[in-house]
């Protein structure tokens, strides 16, 4: 199978520092990848650049085989990448409806003119929350009001909504309850049930072994070793990001 | 939606009414029809300069330009007519310059990356300069009837500044509470980031929210202008502070993402309540000027008691 999403030699320079050092990876349809790394590896730019924040400065990305190459994040978003970024960047004064559609509001004719249509957006709000199974159940509630898991419900749901072909979470457990964490998970496997590639970055080694089909460590800006979550350990993956491989190796995928 | 915080709302109409109330029966000639007409035309102008404000401050930024823009217009639309141009190709030629001194001070604001507080405070000082260079530093008198007019007809028993003043509320009114900009003014304001990330021209809805304050600003000059039969470089002074005060009690917050216009405007009414009332009562007119000052101080007191209450529950 073609993968979903190909990452090939992505090189990222911040003036003298090189985040992306040529990294490489694949996405494929319907799994977790699961991305670790010590902090300042690189996974956060690499998100970025996949996410259409950052212009690569060299190497190519192709989504179903097709060249991909974002110049905005509503780019990234218009071919179906959603990014839940590790700040959850909500509205904090917006309702939970009104976050879900932001910047893609349906529009109805009032007297010829275009209006937002606001019926249809709290209709369509109020089913994807109990398909997601939240605690958050009136879609007009303000985000500001929300605790940190049900933030993450509401940026779940807006992937989830718009059919997104990637999902990509940067430390999405990062500021949760053990409990709202375990929902993070089982919101990430949803996705993927539904055919989503999901790329998750997580710390949590045990964690990421939880959610993960796959899972990825990057080191000083490139990807080391890829394994299956089933085949590998925590040790085996903490060997890899202290810099073990200091040579990039497909040692099993 | 509810970005229209209904909270404050309600806490601005309600204490308007009581105030009327109290008057009505303190001072019974309160209630007259004079003047209540009166009442109109005393808030009418002002309301305009604060629908304005309210979308600066909406993104959480601020104008402190408002007052000399509105000084501005006022010398110019009257230079323009008694030099022969047409009223209404004044009018709009000013309204026109208004937007676009507005556009700058978003540009200024965005692209470069100044305070909004320090470029419109820049603004404050040149408009003013300029209104004075303009005039001469002196009024301009001889305005065409017609124009001079306008401010002192009414339509169905109401000032026609006050259905100027109507129609702006419910343009702004429609705009901010069922357009995609609209929503977006308060989406910048709360998280800028965010909007941007969503797809939202952030510089656009800058630009624009700058450009709507200055518009408003220059109507108000100029209907300030027909009211004066003249125009006059020291028009407005410190209108900026009172639109600003405005908007802050009818419920927007000034770090951005929260009020409306409904409340702005009653915001405006109370502060002319407050002005009229103590003039019936024969009461010194400074003391009105204490009166709004604590106004101001308590609303945004219950403003912050709110948030902390609201951090609270997270
Ligand atoms: N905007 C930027 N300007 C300059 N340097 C940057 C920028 N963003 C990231 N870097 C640098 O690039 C490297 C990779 O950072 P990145 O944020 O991608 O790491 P990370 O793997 O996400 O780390 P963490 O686990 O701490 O989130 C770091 O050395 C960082 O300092
Ligand atoms: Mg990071």
């Amino acid at each position: 199978m073609a993968p979903l999403l190909e990452v090939r030699k992505i090189v990222k320079r911040f003036g003298p520092v090189e985040a992306l050092r040529g990294t490489s990876l694949e996405l494929f349809r319907g799994e977790v990848l699961a991305l670790v790394g010590d902090n300042g590896a690189g996974k956060s730019t690499l998100i970025k650049v996949i996410s259409g924040v950052y212009p690569a400065d060299e190497g190519e990305m192709r989504l179903e085989g097709r060249p991909y190459r974002p110049a905005t994040p509503k780019e990234a978003r218009a071919q179906g990448i959603e990014t839940i970024y590790q700040d959850l960047a909500l509205a904090d004064d917006l309702d939970v409806g009104a976050n879900i559609f932001l910047g893609r509001e349906p529009i109805r004719r009032l007297l010829g003119l275009p209006v937002i249509d606001e019926a249809r957006i709290y209709q369509e709000t109020r089913a994807l929350l109990e398909r997601i199974r939240t605690t958050v159940t009136d879609p007009r509630r303000t985000v500001r009001n929300l605790s940190g898991g049900q933030r993450q419900a509401v940026a779940f749901a807006r992937a989830l909504y718009w059919k997104s072909r990637v999902v990509i979470m940067d430390e999405p457990t990062a500021a949760l309850a053990p409990m709202e964490a375990k929902n993070v998970i089982r919101y990430a496997r949803n996705l993927a049930q539904e055919g989503v590639g999901v790329l998750y970055i997580g710390h949590n080694l045990v964690e990421v072994l939880e959610v993960a089909d796959r899972v990825a460590v990057m080191h000083r800006g490139q990807v080391v070793f890829t394994a299956h979550a089933k085949a590998t350990s925590q040790q085996e993956l903490v060997y890899y990001m202290t810099g073990g491989g200091e040579n990039p190796g497909e040692a099993k995928a | 939606m509810t970005v229209f915080q209904k909270s404050p709302l309600v806490t601005v109409s309600a204490l308007t009414l009581i105030l009327s109330l109290a008057l009505a029966v303190v001072a019974p000639p309160f209630i007259t029809l004079d003047n209540l007409q009166n009442l109109m035309l005393q808030v009418s102008i002002g309301a305009l300069f604060a629908f304005g404000v309210l979308f600066p401050i909406l993104l959480g930024g601020i104008d402190l330009a408002v007052g000399s823009v509105g000084a501005l217009a006022g010398v110019s639309v009257a230079l323009l007519m008694t030099n022969g141009v047409p009223i209404g190709i004044s009018v709009l030629l000013v309204l026109a310059l208004g937007a676009f001194l507005g556009a700058v001070h978003g540009w200024a604001t965005f692209r470069l990356g100044i305070p909004p507080f320090v470029v419109t405070l820049a603004g404050l000082q040149i408009y003013r300069g300029a209104a004075l260079l303009l005039s001469g530093g002196t009024t301009i008198a001889g305005l065409p009837e017609a124009f001079n007019r306008f401010a002192v007809a009414s339509f169905l028993g109401i000032p026609s500044l006050f259905w100027v003043t109507l129609l702006s509320l419910g343009a702004c009114g429609f705009l901010l509470s069922k357009t995609r900009t609209g929503r977006y003014f308060y989406a910048v304001g709360s998280n800028p980031e965010a909007a941007r990330r969503a797809g939202v021209d952030v510089a656009r809805i800058t630009y624009l929210a700058y450009a709507l304050s200055a518009f408003f600003a220059s109507l108000g000059g100029v209907l300030l202008a027909s009211r004066l039969a003249i125009g006059t470089p020291t028009a407005a002074m410190g209108y900026e502070l009172s639109a600003i005060a405005a908007a802050v009690v009818g419920g927007a917050s000034l770090f951005g993402g929260r009020g409306s216009v409904l409340g702005t405007f009653f915001g405006a009414l109370l502060f002319a309540i407050i002005r009229n009332g103590t003039n019936l009562m024969g009461i010194d007119p400074f003391w009105s000027m204490v009166a709004e000052g604590f106004l101001i101080a308590l609303v945004v007191y219950a403003d912050s008691l709110g948030r902390r209450r609201y951090a609270g529950l997270r």
